[in-house]
């Protein structure tokens, strides 16, 4: 084995880790907080990656896909909040009535003129290409946030079974495996499930520190999911916000007694989650600029490893498990083979989770309360 | 019989045996996201006995009782973790089991391991209503009756003096050789595995099989695996017949639409023991105080 390699792979495995980190804080949030393994992370990710990917490539139809998704869920929410509205009973009918008309018009317009097409060629005449960058990071994190608030809506709103058995916290688990399957299978019939490729806009751009080698684009998006995830946890220490998510977290049934409006903060927490995954696909995507409709779950798998062994619910527990679950990976591809980082991955999860279930830093508020 | 129909045939046994396995640790109260794992096991277990001369018909009790004793031994530690932990930790064991497979240079590695003996529908069918009346009767004994007690409540269950752990250790070992014996029927009608083929998603697949058919009455599994696997099939051949593409492409999206309404308006599953106990009714089924102490 050569050894004078080993510094460029810590690199490697650092960089490696910074995909993972973002995604298993996603996980760790919605875990902590609603004591829920979300499945449909590795469905926002992948979508986010996709849909960055498609931009590039100026497909239209992901344009259009992205705007019927967002109608669907905003005339979704629309109804909801006209169904409690305190409105005469007519007044409510006829919106409904306009609301479905409405959607319906749109939809059709959708279907039968397909804008995209014309959008990318608007706007590549308006910009160049420069400009789908912009909207392919705009649209991504748009749509993949509200998505996670339909999400939200068929997944903690049901918690609450009316059949108390032992069974029962599998409900929210089984909803997201359907919207995981879902979203994989709407990318799978649009572009198939091959490997999608885009150039990279960084080029090979990349520095050398001794006989180290960094590539600029993963060094930024490293130094950028380290910001955004100590942002999260400055946020969630000090504000208002911050503060009633810990009190749910903690005790569930006891946050509301202190006035904390748990159905107004839960959909935050699942926003944020979208966002963390869109910003980690967006990265992905720019970054490896191979994709594919499976590559969330190969992501979240050892995303979620490195969640358990930084313990559930905790965010600097999630980061510095996902960078160590990335050094492994990266380390025993180096020293054994690349078939080999199966066993040291999750058999160190295995053994995590039988002798120290509270990850390795010790404890946090997990399944006291349940919903 | 044709050999489409066969074919068919053959990957809905499999997938009710499979769900059987899921569904005797779930009828308990724990779920098993590891069934990849086993169904490795018992494919692969039965692949190498049979190929160091042990006859199939033996190669396959051999593995099951192979696979049971890995159940048994990591029920216990397994048994510690429950909830999400529980998810997680048969999931990374699956996990495992890939890995060390796919490292094992007498079992193929990633080349795939060839199998002997062939096992046609003449064995298999027969085998899977074997597997479907045994979990039948075994749901109907005092086994049955403390796991069905764990499912709803454990801490009252403990109260009356059940023995949750043994019921637990139970249902997860036969689980474990239900799983394996599918796994081993796969091996000897395929005659080629590999460990590519047991995937995450047959281990998410055959768990949402149990959790739609529902884990209150042995009728789940069967229902649930049945449906699962000939409603998406029927509607890639009605595809096909029309013409329509869409159709097939689309229909995976219906299935987790599906999914996700399900847990909305009938999270409990397709059947259920209430639902049961009024379609036995008109034929002399149970009467109310029966049917009142069903209904939960």
């Amino acid at each position: 084995m050569d050894l004078s390699q080993l510094p460029q792979q810590i690199v490697n495995g650092l960089m490696l880790g910074g995909v993972y980190v973002m995604v298993a804080v996603a996980f760790t949030l919605i875990i902590g907080m609603l004591n829920f393994l979300n499945f449909t992370v590795p469905a926002l990710f992948m979508l986010a990656s996709v849909l960055m990917w498609a931009i590039l490539e100026g497909h239209g139809i992901a344009l259009d896909l992205t705007a019927t998704a967002v109608l669907l869920v905003l005339a979704m929410m629309a109804a909801d909040r006209l169904q409690h509205a305190e409105l005469p009973a007519p007044v409510k009918s006829g919106a409904a009535l306009g609301l479905a008309a409405g959607a319906l018009l749109i939809f059709w317009q959708i279907i039968a003129s397909k804008p995209g097409d014309e959008v990318f060629a608007w706007l590549d005449a308006a910009t160049g290409k420069g400009g789908r960058w912009v909207v392919g990071i705009f649209v991504a994190l748009f749509t993949v946030s509200v998505l996670s608030l339909l999400i939200e809506r068929f997944t903690y709103r049901y918690m609450k079974a009316k059949y108390g058995d032992a069974t029962e916290h599998a409900l929210p688990l089984v909803s997201s495996l359907g919207f995981l399957i879902v979203i994989e299978h709407t990318v799978i019939s649009t572009w198939g499930s091959d490997a999608l490729t885009t150039a990279s806009p960084f080029g090979n751009a990349s520095f050398e520190v001794g006989p180290v080698l960094f590539s600029v684009p993963q060094l930024l998006s490293l130094i950028l999911s380290l910001a955004i995830v100590f942002g999260l946890s400055v946020m969630l220490k000090t504000t208002k916000l911050g503060r009633a998510l810990r009190s749910i977290a903690e005790r569930p049934d006891t946050a509301p007694l202190m006035g904390v409006e748990v159905g107004r903060i839960v959909p935050v927490v699942y926003v944020i989650t979208g966002l963390l995954c869109a910003i980690a696909g967006i990265l992905f995507t720019i970054n490896y600029t191979t994709v594919d409709a499976y590559v969330g779950d190969t992501v979240a798998t050892v995303a979620i490893a490195g969640m358990v062994l930084g313990g559930l619910g905790n965010v600097w527990g999630a980061i510095v498990g996902a960078l160590f679950i990335g050094m492994v990976e990266v380390m025993s591809i180096y020293m054994v083979g690349a078939t080999f980082k199966k066993i040291p991955i999750w058999g160190l999860l295995l053994l995590i989770l039988i002798v120290r279930p509270t990850g390795l830093f010790g404890h946090t508020a997990i399944g006291k309360g349940k919903f | 019989m044709s050999g489409y129909l066969e074919s068919q045939l053959i990957i809905l046994c499999l997938n009710v045996i499979y769900a059987y396995g899921i569904f005797l640790p779930a009828a308990s109260g724990q779920l098993n996201l590891g069934a990849a794992g086993f169904i490795t096991i018992g494919a692969y277990a039965s692949a190498w006995f049979n190929a160091s001369g042990v006859p199939m018909y033996l190669a396959i009790p051999a593995a099951m009782v192979f696979a049971a004793t890995i159940g048994f031994v990591i029920a216990f530690p397994i048994l510690r973790t429950r909830g999400v932990y529980m998810v997680l930790a048969t999931f990374a064991f699956a996990e495992v089991v890939a890995g060390l497979i796919i490292n094992l240079e007498f079992l193929g590695a990633a080349a795939g391991y060839p199998v002997d003996s062939h096992a046609d529908y003449l064995v298999v069918v027969p085998v899977t209503i074997l597997v479907v009346l045994l979990c039948f009767f075994l749901m109907s004994t005092r086994l049955g009756l403390a796991m069905r007690s764990i499912h709803d409540d454990e801490a009252v269950a403990t109260l009356f003096g059940v023995d949750v752990r043994l019921a637990k250790v139970a249902a997860f070992t036969l689980g474990a050789a239900l799983m394996s014996l599918g796994g081993a029927l796969y091996a000897h009608h395929y005659n080629y595995i590999e460990t590519q083929t047991f995937n995450v998603l047959v281990s998410i697949y055959i768990l949402l099989y149990v959790l739609l058919g529902g884990t209150q009455t042995a009728w789940g599994p069967l229902i649930g695996a049945a449906f699962f696997t000939i409603v998406p099939e029927a509607l890639r051949q009605i595809a096909t017949a029309s013409g329509q593409a869409w159709i097939a492409e689309s229909r995976f999206i219906f299935f987790g639409a599906i999914i996700v309404l399900m847990m909305v308006f009938r999270p409990e599953g397709l059947v259920t023991r209430t639902l049961i106990d009024r379609i036995a009714m008109p034929f002399g089924g149970r009467s109310g105080p029966a049917r009142a102490a069903g209904a939960v």
